[in-house]
């Protein structure tokens, strides 16, 4: 195995949404810094948006929504465990994020009069925007790094952050999938963009890779940062989404709704006042899914066929353009049949729940030097949108950062350690093929972790990720790609430990389905009105501790407050 | 200790009479997220290696000639 050392100023850590903005960003802000974008996949197609997105989830625009009306929303979607500094600094950027895209051609809807044109999803607030042909914006984004001159390096795996003597990023370490060298970064500062940790849980299909996130988002990120000594936030707040059943693609009622489609349940009735995926609504879902009414669909036969084209277009060709496919092998037509729906494996990601590497809102994790963006940091529902501007942040702040300080001495046992680490899977010549060690502990997961969470089987997880953990001592790779998957597994499997010890720890339920605790089912504001972090300690211990919800910026009102607790539709009660 | 071969359809095909891989382009092979994609270099054709598709279909999209074509994994099919 050969070492190849690399030296940057600036390094971000993933090339999907977050990261590109971030490598930019860092480069406007002083253009003399050396900024290194790194993808384990190719810049061109990576990510969460590989195939582009067919809207804007959040955007906060003048005219049509205020900062402050959308950071209450969030605050209220997230049963109020929310730091709403970091909240309101993207809903104040929001726009700004918006207005920058859009001049780099990003092609949004817009009305007769050239105004954005807005879709209400949320309960509340009107925060989608529309954009019929977003399957270009990774196209855009490449431009972008090409005439900022950043430098890419693709195909190289991140497995550890790389801490100098005094406890700041220093770099990181890993390997090229490819040819299999050892490779060591040294950089001042470091934005971790890694996405989701979305090969935690096992899709239903049972295929490893049909999972909801682009699987390649394995929980890096969330594995380095913990391994860095960052603490992590409201891991057991978990990603879990309404899809097409089997697909495991969104059904994309935001998109459909505002034509008049809907989630409905086999009797074809509507059992939700709202599409916008949060706790609760998941709640609602599950339960209807589990009744003598499920499954759950999504409803477009009663629309018109102009309507029916329309999202056909919209559907099939952005985000997740196989799905029309998928559809034409069951014999689906929207305008005859609805669409049969399930939930998501569980999973870690911020950009739709809560679960993340915790930031500040100046992108700072808890270890100096060291960034989040994105899907895993802990901004909550931050979306795409959310992961450009903390990726912009991010950008902007480790340029700051690096102007302040001094290069210190980097302890190499932390490198020798790690390149024995990765090396070893290759050096073996026989042992446990990293999908059969993949399948077995994302099998466990389910069986476990999955909500409703009960103590006992989550205490029961905890033995067998001991015994997996003695597995992984036994992963054999064959060649650079099998190695690239069986790091990955020592990733899900941090992740795994992660999720059971911060839903163990609290006991009580929140967030509707995403934290819902049989043996705990009432939330319990008394003791539990606080974050939750996450992290290793010095031993080398895994610790879950609380630390308080700063005071609102934006206090609700009671009315507010139990909004997102009334989802389901009352139906007016029979006259007897 | 032995391991057992066992045989997979996969999702991703290519047209050899179509593709121009013996010409140098790895397009397909390049833009892939899970990098499942590979060149038989006796062949000079593109090749699915690992069953790992996320059905996204870049390489479908990138493809010059349109010799890709993504099926969904049988699995959910």
């Amino acid at each position: 195995m050969n070492t190849i050392e690399m030296e940057t100023d600036v390094l971000v850590v993933g090339g999907g949404t977050a990261g590109p903005m971030a490598a930019v960003k860092a480069k406007e802000a002083n253009p003399k810094l050396r900024v290194m974008l790194l993808e384990k996949a190719n810049v061109k197609r990576s990510g969460a948006i590989s195939m582009g997105m067919d809207g804007l989830n959040n955007a906060v625009i003048p005219g049509h929504a205020t900062p402050e009306q959308y950071t209450k929303e969030i605050t209220i979607a997230n049963d109020g465990i929310v730091n709403q500094k970091t909240v309101y600094a993207y809903a104040n950027h929001s726009y700004k994020t918006i207005e920058q895209l859009d001049r780099w051609g990003v092609k949004f809807e817009k009305d007769e009069t050239g105004d954005y044109a807005m879709r209400k999803v949320h309960h509340l607030g009107t925060y989608v925007l529309p954009m019929p042909e977003g399957h270009h914006m990774k196209k855009i984004l490449y431009r972008q790094l090409k005439k900022a001159r950043v430098e890419v390096v693709n195909r190289v795996v991140g497995t550890r952050i790389l801490k100098d003597a005094e406890g700041k990023a220093a770099g990181l370490m890993g390997f090229d999938c490819r040819t299999g060298d050892f490779v060591v970064i040294r950089a001042r500062a470091v934005i971790l963009s890694c996405g989701a940790a979305g090969r935690l849980g096992l899709p239903a299909s049972g295929y490893l890779f049909g999972t909801y996130e682009n699987p390649t988002n394995a929980g890096d990120g969330y594995a380095m940062a913990y391994h860095a000594g960052a603490e992590l936030a409201n891991l057991e707040c978990y990603q879990i989404n309404p899809l097409i059943k089997d697909y495991n693609g969104p059904a994309c009622a935001y998109v459909t709704g505002p034509f008049g489609g809907y989630t409905a349940n086999s009797h074809g009735e509507r059992f939700i006042e709202c599409d916008y995926w949060s706790g609760q609504m998941m709640w609602e879902f599950y339960n209807e899914l589990q009744s003598g009414k499920g499954p759950v669909f999504l409803k477009l036969d009663h629309l018109a066929e102009e309507t029916i084209s329309n999202i056909e277009v919209i559907l099939h060709t952005n985000e997740r353009p196989s799905r029309g496919r998928f559809h034409e092998g069951r014999g689906t037509d929207y305008r005859r049949k609805m669409v049969e729906m399930h939930i998501s494996e569980i999973g870690f990601c911020s950009g739709h729940s809560a679960s993340g590497v915790w930031v500040n809102e100046k992108a700072e994790t808890t270890v100096p030097g060291l960034y989040a963006a994105g899907d895993m940091a802990s901004v909550p529902h931050n979306y795409m949108l959310g992961a450009f501007t903390y990726g912009w942040f991010a950008g902007q702040n480790a340029a700051a950062f690096i102007a302040g300080s001094a290069a210190a001495a980097i302890d190499t046992t932390q490198i020798d350690a790690e390149r024995a680490r990765i090396a070893a899977p290759l050096g073996r010549s026989d042992g446990i093929p990293p999908n059969q060690l993949e399948y077995k502990l994302r099998r466990m997961v389910n069986d476990y972790l999955q909500p409703p969470k009960v103590t006992s089987k989550m205490l029961l997880a905890q033995e067998r990720f001991d015994e997996v953990a003695e597995d992984l001592q036994r992963l054999v790779a064959a060649n650079p790609h099998e190695l690239m998957r069986a790091l990955e597994v020592g990733h899900i499997y941090d992740c795994a430990r992660m999720a059971a010890h911060a839903s163990l720890f609290r006991t009580e339920s929140r967030w509707g389905l995403y934290h819902y605790r049989a043996d705990f089912p009432e939330r319990n504001d008394a003791e539990w009105f606080t974050h939750c972090h996450l992290r290793k300690t010095a031993d080398g211990a895994m610790e879950s501790i609380k630390r308080p919800v700063e005071p609102y910026i934006l206090p609700l009102d009671d009315e507010e407050k139990t909004a997102y607790q009334r989802l389901r539709i009352v139906k007016e009660a029979a006259i007897a | 200790m032995t391991y057992a071969t066992q045989r997979t359809t996969v999702p991703v095909t290519v047209d050899e009479e179509k593709c121009i891989a013996q010409k140098g382009c790895t397009v397909c092979v390049d833009v892939c997220p899970l990098d499942v994609l590979a060149i038989d270099l006796a062949k000079g054709k593109a090749y699915m290696q690992y069953d790992e598709c996320w059905y996204c279909m870049p390489c479908e999209k990138d493809c010059p000639t349109g010799a890709v074509h993504v099926d969904i994994p049988y699995l959910l099919r």
